[in-house]
C-alpha cells in the first residue's frame, strides 16, 4: 500500500452550523448512500442494465459542495452521476426510473446510469467519458458572465460546479479548461474527488504530481485540499469559493480526497485494491462520522437519526414502486429527441 | 444590391444576427482583434466587445465543449474552425455532445450552436489543412451538415444556421472565400434543407455540393456545346439530404452522377447512392456514378494534388459516357 496522504485537519468550531442546516446536510448524504444501496440491490437481481457506477463512501463532496450552492446555479457531473442529481434536487424517483430506462425518467429513460439531465434543476449531465463535462461546465459559467457582463444582467450571479475524477486531471481539458476559467474569471468550482483509483489505475502510478489542488497554482488560481469524508469540511471550503465565484473573483480548484467503498463500476471485480486500505477509509465513513457530530453537538438525538434514516428508505422504497410502475418509452418515439423541434 | 465577397457576405450575416439577438456570439482562434484567418469577423470585437468576439487558447476540444455548455443554457455560440480540419480535435465534443446530448438527455437540453469555417482541398496546404471533414462527421445522428458554395447563399444559409435551434456544421471552401454575388440589400434567409437547382437540364442529373458546384459548371459549358443538357443539383444540405429535389430531378433525367470532393471511401456519395437504390431504383436507367477525391492523404505536389479532387474534363467525360450506355 502507497503511504496515505496525510487528510488535512478540519476544526468543526470555525464553522458553526444550525440544526436545520445539519439535518439537510445529513438527510442528503443518507439519501445517497441509501439510493445507491437500492441500485446495488437492483442490479444484482437483474433488473438494472448497463453500466452502473455507485457512489458510495463519497458523499461528503456531494452533500457539502451541492448544498453550499443557490438552486438556480449550475451542477455537472461525470458517469457517477446518481447523488449529484439527487442532492441539485432531481428526485428520487426520477432518478431511479431513469435507470430502469422508464418514459418517466429525468432523462425519459435515452440517458441511462451515466446520462442523467435534468433542465429544471439546473443538473447539466451526467458525462460518461473522462473530462467531457468539465467544458460544459465552463460553457455554463462562461454564460453567467456573459449574461452579467456583455449583456449587463446584475443578477447573473450563477455559479457553476463542475465534478470529476483523480484519473480525470491527468486529461487535456482539465488543463485547458482550469486556463480558460482563470484567464476570464468564471464563477466556477472544479470539484476534484480523488478516490485514488482510476478502475485499476492507482492515482500515484498516473500521475508525476498526486496532490491535485496544487496544479492550479500555475494558473494563478486558488487550490485547496480538503478532507472530503467529511461533510462540514467540504462545506466550509464550498462556501469560501462559491461566494468567491459569485462576487466575480473566479474560480477555485477543490481537491477532496475521498473513497469509493464499493468497486468502480458493479461490474468490477475490484480485486487492486488492498483490505488494509479498505479498512482504513471505511473507519472514515463519511456518514458516520457526521452521525457522531451532531450527537456530539447536541444537535439531534439518536432517535431523530433513526426517523430520518427511515423516513428516506420509505421514499427511497416508493421510489422504486414508482420506477417499476412506470411506463417504457413508446417506441413510436424512437427518433423523438434528436432535433430540437421533436 | 450591393456586390459582396463571400468572405464579406459571411461577416454580414454574422454581423446582423448579433445585432439582431443579443444571445449570439462568435469564439475561436483569432476570431476577435486578429479578425478571423479569413477576415469573416474582422472588426467585429470592436463593435460587439471581447466577450462576444471570444479569443479562445488553442484548445479547439474544449472550447467546443465550452460551446456547447454555453448553448445548453442559452445562448447561441457560432464556433469558427480557424481550418476545419483542426476540428478532429473536437470530434468528442462535436459527436457526442453537440450530436447526441439532445437525445441522450431526453430532449431535456437543445444546442444551438453553429461551428462553421474553411474546409476542403485549396493550393498546396498540405494533408491536414486539406479535409473534407463532413463525410466523417456525416454519421452523427443530430448534426445538421450544410456547405455553402456562392457569396449569396452563403449569407442567407448562415443567417439561417444562426437561427437553428440545433447543432450546425456549416463548411465554407477555402477556396470560394473571393467569389462575388450581387446581394440584395433587403435581409434574406435560406432554408438549410434545401438543395439549388443551378442549371435545370433534362439528360441527366449531376449531384454536387460545395467547390465542386464551380467545377461541375464549368463542364457543362462543353457538354452544352455537344447538345447535352444536364441538370446541376448544388445539395446545401449535405444532412438531412433533400430527397423531394433530388427525387423529382432523377424520375426526370433518370441518371445521376454525384461530383464530390470528399474522399470516395464512407463519402457523402457512398451515402447519396446507398439512399438513391433504397427508394428510387425503379427511375435510374444506368448505375450511379461518382467522382470523388482520390482515397489519399491530399499531396503537397501541385501536380499530384489536382490529380486528386476532380477536375471539369473528368466531370465532362463521365456524362458522355453515361449518356452513351444504351438502355
Amino acid at each position: 500500500m502507497v503511504q496515505e496522504r496525510t487528510l488535512p485537519q478540519f476544526q468543526a468550531a470555525i464553522a458553526p452550523i444550525t440544526a436545520a442546516d445539519a439535518l439537510v446536510l445529513y438527510e442528503d448524504m443518507t439519501l445517497g448512500r441509501l439510493f445507491e444501496d437500492k441500485c446495488a440491490e437492483m442490479y444484482y437481481r437483474g433488473k438494472m442494465f448497463g453500466f452502473v457506477h455507485l457512489y458510495n463512501g463519497q458523499e461528503a463532496v456531494s452533500t457539502g459542495v451541492i448544498k453550499s450552492l443557490r438552486s438556480d446555479d449550475y451542477v455537472c457531473s461525470t458517469y457517477r452521476d446518481h447523488v449529484h442529481a439527487l442532492s441539485a434536487g432531481v428526485p428520487a424517483r426520477n432518478v431511479m426510473a431513469e435507470l430502469f430506462g422508464k418514459e418517466t425518467g429525468c432523462s425519459r429513460g435515452r440517458g441511462g446510469s451515466m446520462h442523467l439531465f435534468s433542465s429544471e434543476h439546473n443538473m447539466l449531465g451526467g458525462f460518461a467519458f473522462i473530462g467531457e463535462g468539465i467544458p460544459v461546465a465552463l460553457g455554463a459559467a462562461f454564460q453567467s458572465r456573459y449574461r452579467r457582463d456583455a449583456l449587463g444582467q446584475a443578477g447573473a450571479d450563477q455559479v457553476t460546479a463542475s465534478f470529476f475524477g483523480d484519473g480525470t486531471s491527468n486529461n487535456g481539458q482539465f488543463f485547458e479548461c482550469l486556463n480558460m476559467a482563470a484567464l476570464w474569471k468564471l464563477p466556477i468550482l472544479f470539484v476534484v474527488e480523488n478516490n485514488k483509483w482510476a478502475i485499476g489505475m492507482a492515482h500515484e502510478r498516473a500521475t508525476s504530481q498526486p496532490e491535485i489542488y496544487r496544479k492550479a497554482s500555475v494558473f494563478g488560481m486558488p487550490g485547496v485540499e480538503v478532507d472530503g469524508m467529511d461533510v462540514m469540511a467540504v462545506r466550509t471550503v464550498a462556501q469560501e469559493a462559491v461566494a468567491r465565484a459569485r462576487a466575480g473573483e473566479g474560480p477555485t480548484l477543490i481537491e477532496c480526497l475521498t473513497y469509493r467503498f464499493r468497486g468502480h463500476s458493479l461490474a468490477d471485480p475490484d480485486e487492486l485494491r488492498s483490505k488494509s486500505e479498505k479498512e482504513v477509509w471505511l473507519a472514515r465513513d463519511p456518514i458516520k462520522r457526521f452521525e457522531a457530530y451532531l450527537l456530539e453537538q447536541k444537535l439531534v438525538s439518536e432517535g431523530d437519526l433513526k426517523d430520518i434514516r427511515d423516513r428516506i428508505q420509505a421514499s427511497i422504497d416508493e421510489a422504486l414502486t414508482f420506477a417499476e410502475g412506470s411506463p417504457e418509452p413508446n417506441p413510436v418515439d424512437l427518433y423523438k429527441y434528436i432535433f430540437a423541434e421533436d | 444590391m450591393a456586390e459582396t465577397l463571400m468572405f464579406n457576405a459571411l461577416r454580414e450575416a454574422i454581423d446582423e444576427e448579433m445585432a439582431r439577438d443579443e444571445t449570439v456570439f462568435v469564439l475561436g482562434e483569432d476570431v476577435g482583434h486578429y479578425g478571423g484567418s479569413y477576415k469573416v469577423t474582422k472588426d467585429l470585437h470592436q463593435k460587439y466587445g471581447d466577450l462576444r468576439v471570444l479569443d479562445t487558447p488553442i484548445a479547439e476540444n474544449s472550447f467546443t465543449g465550452m460551446a456547447v455548455g454555453a448553448a445548453m443554457t442559452g445562448l447561441r455560440p457560432i464556433i469558427e474552425g480557424m481550418n476545419m480540419g483542426f476540428l478532429l480535435l473536437a470530434f468528442n465534443q462535436i459527436a457526442n455532445n453537440a450530436g447526441m446530448l439532445r437525445y441522450t438527455s431526453g430532449g431535456n437540453f437543445k444546442i444551438p450552436m453553429v461551428i462553421r469555417g474553411p474546409g476542403g482541398v485549396g493550393r498546396q496546404l498540405g494533408a491536414e489543412h486539406s479535409q473534407r471533414l463532413e463525410a466523417y462527421f456525416q454519421a452523427v445522428p443530430g448534426l445538421k451538415i450544410v456547405a455553402c458554395s456562392t457569396a449569396y447563399n452563403a449569407k442567407g444559409l448562415l443567417k439561417a444556421a444562426i437561427r437553428d435551434d440545433n447543432p450546425v456544421l456549416f463548411f465554407e471552401h477555402v477556396l470560394l472565400y473571393n467569389l462575388k454575388d450581387d446581394l440584395p440589400n433587403h435581409e434574406y434567409i435560406l432554408p438549410l434543407d434545401k438543395a439549388e437547382v443551378v442549371r435545370p437540364g433534362k439528360d441527366v442529373t449531376i449531384l454536387t455540393y460545395s467547390r465542386m458546384r464551380h467545377h461541375v459548371m464549368q463542364a457543362t459549358k462543353g457538354l452544352e456545346a455537344k447538345g447535352i443538357d444536364p441538370e446541376v443539383i448544388d445539395l446545401i444540405s449535405l444532412k438531412p439530404l433533400d430527397f423531394e429535389t433530388i427525387g423529382a430531378s432523377i424520375r426526370k433525367t433518370h441518371r445521376v452522377i454525384v461530383v464530390e470532393e470528399c474522399m470516395k471511401t464512407g463519402g457523402i456519395g457512398a451515402e447519396i447512392i446507398a439512399s438513391i437504390n433504397d427508394r428510387l431504383f425503379d427511375e435510374l436507367d444506368a448505375p450511379v456514378l461518382r467522382l470523388s477525391s482520390q482515397d489519399i492523404p491530399t499531396p503537397y505536389n501541385g501536380k499530384l494534388e489536382s490529380l486528386t479532387i476532380v477536375q471539369p474534363k473528368q466531370i465532362e467525360a463521365a456524362v458522355e459516357k453515361m449518356l452513351a450506355l444504351k438502355v
